[in-house]
């Protein structure tokens, strides 16, 4: 078979044409964040600016992989997705670009971005102690660790450790603690012989039925379930309060390296961090506003204002690895 | 004559290798040691992994062949209540992603879910029920959509061995359970054999269901790997130990199939002559296809639906629904159609060339149904990207083109994505069905001077028509449910059914996404429905 030249030059010229056409006044997402795509607060920026949001949606690994795959020729102007450490890791494999401005420095507090400005949290969730109101008075409670007590045994439901929200919890523990103390932590949990479930939403449905007592979830899926079912009897208690702080991770964004649309991609990251679209971002997922200015959502308010890790959500990337290999260690499934 | 040989053979050598890419690009992992994370596997969650998988592969293996043979059995050779409908909806579970079941029986069964809660709350019944997220759950959600592989093929099978033998053997005083085990089922052995192996290798290939279940496997262990452990290369080197699995699972299936060889007596008007269960025997066989029936299918999509209502304030299903329907159908349809036809091409090739390495080649090139989707459509995205970088530098020489990725992100990459990862789910099928036809009917067109192509149209074609039917309804299906490959290599703008899904479930937003989900399933009704209908009908006329 004789390739024909001609007939990829022709190819060539209309990609390059389409290519001209398309990047007049727009932005391309790459989301591994569900429902982003629906969310009002993108819509809100292209009434305010003109600038059409496409998004591109999928699993982090597959979009992720993508994006790695498709180097210099990638659509992608923007990346976003769940968790510090799916950032640090896109970061660290060179798909991102720092992005030098005042507006996003000023918009989202130090403790929730990229030490290099690679990425920026647009939204955060706290990972925190969930309780039964019928079965716990929250006087029982403490830290994460203070699960590990055997009182609890038979009590706990935890999500498996194969998702990252767990295994971040755990890696910024080990920026605090040390491995040794996490480890202790770890042993203490298993101990207890937890329910392990596959996500956070049965995590909660669980404690609500009294299969469990105690578990630990991001606010938001509790948020979510209250603002419809006010009267469950599940609640959130403040982990680590007289120590170290409530875990806080982040669903972030950052401009992909070869962005074609820089600008506008920096304009929809400051636009989206800005108080107005965070509220109306905050509305919409039950997430807390990563601007400090914003008001989170009113189920959220009556939760109070709590005391944030202060660890950085960046030293959560670095330590993963450790904390799968102490959960393994461990037993934690 | 030896043209045309040839040039089978040129082609089925160039559909093997180009299948095979991918598939070595994965073992390509192989080359960098990555001692360490092996250590620390081999010291803490190796053996459990190794464990686990393999006996899932036992429990749904053992179940999903039960159920399938069993019921096929039943179609095929005798009457009771409702068995012409049985016929065509046994088919319908595949239409269920494994993903969808696993949630919805998790759902319903476990502490907090409202068959217990009802059990508990209502009935006040001690009794604890047991643990759903188990191993009897795992195989038990499993086994319930993945028998209609079994199913499929043993039905054609035992419909192609016609009523002559049963009738012949019943006439010599055999009882019907010694009819089924003395001659259908070793008559039908490859068939089984092969529907036993397709059910296996989805099995190993599925991360939804057993993580649904909390079930750990060497599948979920790559998603750990990779992800948690930002190993790439050690989750390829996972997916090779899995790739092995795969590779046994298949030397079984040959094994099974031993040295028999098979000669295809023509069922006449099967339907008209099949004598009938009467009385209990009948009402039996009825209500247990009923209970395969309802737990596989009929409860999966009944809870779907009541989530879908209760979820009904908003708008069901998203306004481009139209737009996605189309997409999903128009790939799933060409997907179905491109890869029967290289299925055919490498079984009949392997059939007429007799050539062992282009049967190995073929092997490998069958992998990529058994390692999960998201292993296998990164190695068909290196691939394609590799591909794109070959035409970029070829035209660099010509002068700066930017031509960018012309296969990455195509329609034509998924298109190959899918005959990457569905090759065997056609294959398979059509060499069991070929296998069947007697080796002398080949020789004798051939003696005619006849050359390959003229016998696969005037003798094969003809005869392989419920095989190919067959791989046609399960490559449509299949695809229909694919997510990893659909997600990482659609083009930009593109979506799916199975796109939409995954954006409401991945926070666990079970009953938005359900609407979507159900038109997965009734998207997936309409040509099962058809194609069975179709294949009745050709095997009826033979």
């Amino acid at each position: 078979m004789n390739a024909n030249p001609r007939r990829f030059v022709i190819l060539a010229a209309i990609s390059l044409l389409l290519t001209g056409i398309a990047s007049a006044q727009e932005v391309n997402v790459y989301s591994t964040r569900s429902h982003y795509g629906s969310e009002p607060a993108f819509e809100l920026f292209t009434e305010k600016t003109g600038i059409k949001v496409n998004f591109f949606m999928g699993n982090n690994n597959e979009v992720f992989e993508r994006l790695r795959a498709e180097g210099a020729d990638t659509r992608a102007d923007v990346m976003v997705t769940v968790d510090a450490g799916n950032l640090w890791n896109a970061a660290r494999e060179g798909l991102l670009m720092p992005v030098e401005s005042e507006v996003l420095m000023g918009n989202v507090p130090a403790h929730l971005r990229d030490p290099e400005n690679q990425w920026f949290g647009l939204a955060v969730r706290a990972r925190t102690i969930m309780y039964s109101t019928e079965r716990v008075k929250p006087s029982e409670l403490s830290t994460y660790a203070g699960l590990a007590d055997p009182k609890w045994k038979g009590r706990i439901c935890l999500r498996t450790s194969n998702s990252i929200y767990n295994q971040s919890l755990l890696a910024s523990a080990i920026g605090v603690h040390g491995e040794a103390v996490v480890e202790r932590m770890i042993g203490g949990w298993v101990a207890n012989e937890p329910e392990i479930v596959n996500s956070d939403r049965p995590v909660l449905r669980a404690i609500a039925a009294g299969q469990c007592d105690v578990g630990i979830t991001n606010s938001y899926y509790l948020a979510r379930i209250l603002a419809k079912e006010p009267d469950l009897p599940v609640a959130a208690f403040w982990a680590n309060q007289e120590t170290t702080g409530t875990h806080v991770n982040i669903s972030g964004a950052g401009v992909t390296k070869y962005a074609k649309n820089k600008e506008n991609a920096v304009r929809l990251l400051e636009f989206i961090t800005s108080v107005e679209a965070q509220e109306t971002l905050a509305a919409s997922s039950f997430e807390y506003p990563a601007n400090p200015a914003a008001e989170p959502h009113a189920v959220l308010k009556g939760w109070g204002v709590f005391k944030q890790e202060q660890v950085g959500v960046a030293a959560a990337g670095q330590n993963q690895v450790a904390a799968i290999k102490l959960a393994d260690r461990a037993g934690y499934r | 004559m030896a043209r045309s040989s040839r040039a089978l053979a040129v082609g089925a050598w160039l559909t093997a290798a180009l299948v095979a890419l991918p598939v070595l690009s994965v073992a390509l992992n192989l080359t960098s040691p990555r001692g360490e994370v092996w250590r620390h596997l081999a010291d803490t969650i190796l053996w459990e992994l190794l464990s686990n998988t393999f006996w899932l592969l036992v429990g749904v293996g053992s179940l999903a062949g039960t159920i399938g043979t069993v019921s096929a059995w039943l179609v095929a050779t005798r009457r009771f209540p409702g068995r012409d409908i049985f016929e065509w909806a046994l088919v319908l579970p595949l239409a269920v992603p494994t993903y969808v079941i696993g949630f919805v029986f998790v759902a319903l069964f476990e502490f907090a879910g409202p068959v217990p809660t009802f059990l508990r709350e209502t009935l006040h019944i001690g009794w604890r029920f047991p643990n759903v997220r188990s191993y009897g759950g795992v195989v038990l959600a499993m086994s319930l959509v993945v028998y209609p592989y079994v199913y499929l093929l043993a039905l054609t099978a035992f419909r192609e061995l016609g009523a002559n033998f049963t009738e012949a053997a019943r006439s010599l005083g055999c009882r019907p359970a010694a009819v089924f085990r003395r001659v259908g089922l070793p008559l039908a052995r490859p068939a089984i054999a092969t529907g036993v192996a397709l059910a296996l290798m989805e099995t190993l290939a599925d991360f939804g269901t057993v993580s649904v279940f909390g079930y750990r496997t060497l599948t979920t262990a790559i998603y750990r790997v990779w992800f948690g452990m930002f190993d790439r290369v050690a989750a390829g080197q996972l997916a090779v130990v899995l790739m092995l699995f795969a590779l046994i699972l298949v030397t079984l299936e040959q094994r099974a199939r031993g040295r028999m060889r098979f000669v295809q007596a023509h069922g006449r008007n099967v339907a008209r002559t099949l004598p009938p269960l009467t009385g209990t025997r009948g009402w039996a066989a009825t209500a247990f296809l009923s209970g395969v029936l309802a737990a596989g299918f009929l409860v999966p999509t009944g809870v779907l639906a009541f989530w879908s209502l209760r979820a009904a304030e908003g708008s069901l299903l998203p306004g481009n629904f139209p737009a996605l329907l189309r997409n999903t159908l128009v790939l799933a349809a060409s997907a179905c159609l491109l890869a029967v036809a290289a299925a055919t091409v490498l079984a009949y090739a392997a059939r007429f060339t007799r050539s062992r390495a282009l049967a190995f080649g073929t092997r490998v090139a069958s992998l990529g149904y058994a390692i999960p989707g998201s292993v296998i459509a990164v190695g068909v995205l290196l691939t394609l990207s590799r591909v794109d970088g070959i035409v970029n530098a070829a035209l660099g020489w010509f002068g700066d083109f930017g031509a960018g990725l012309l296969l990455t992100g195509s329609a034509l990459g998924l298109l190959f994505a899918y005959l990457v990862r569905f090759i065997s789910v056609a294959f398979f099928p059509v060499e069991s069905g070929l296998t069947r036809i007697s080796g002398s009917m080949d020789e004798s067109a051939r003696g005619f001077g006849a050359g390959p192509a003229r016998v696969l149209g005037l003798v094969h074609l003809p005869l392989l028509r419920g095989s190919l039917l067959t791989a046609l309804i399960l490559v449509f299906v299949d695809v229909m449910k694919e997510m990893p490959a659909t997600m990482l290599i659609r083009p930009f703008g593109v979506d799916t059914l199975a796109v939409e899904v995954w954006q409401r479930t991945a926070e666990s937003m079970w009953t938005e996404a359900s609407a979507p989900a159900l038109s997965i399933v009734a998207a997936g009704i309409l040509p099962v429905i058809v194609l069975t209908r179709l294949r009745g009908m050709s095997e009826a006329r033979l």
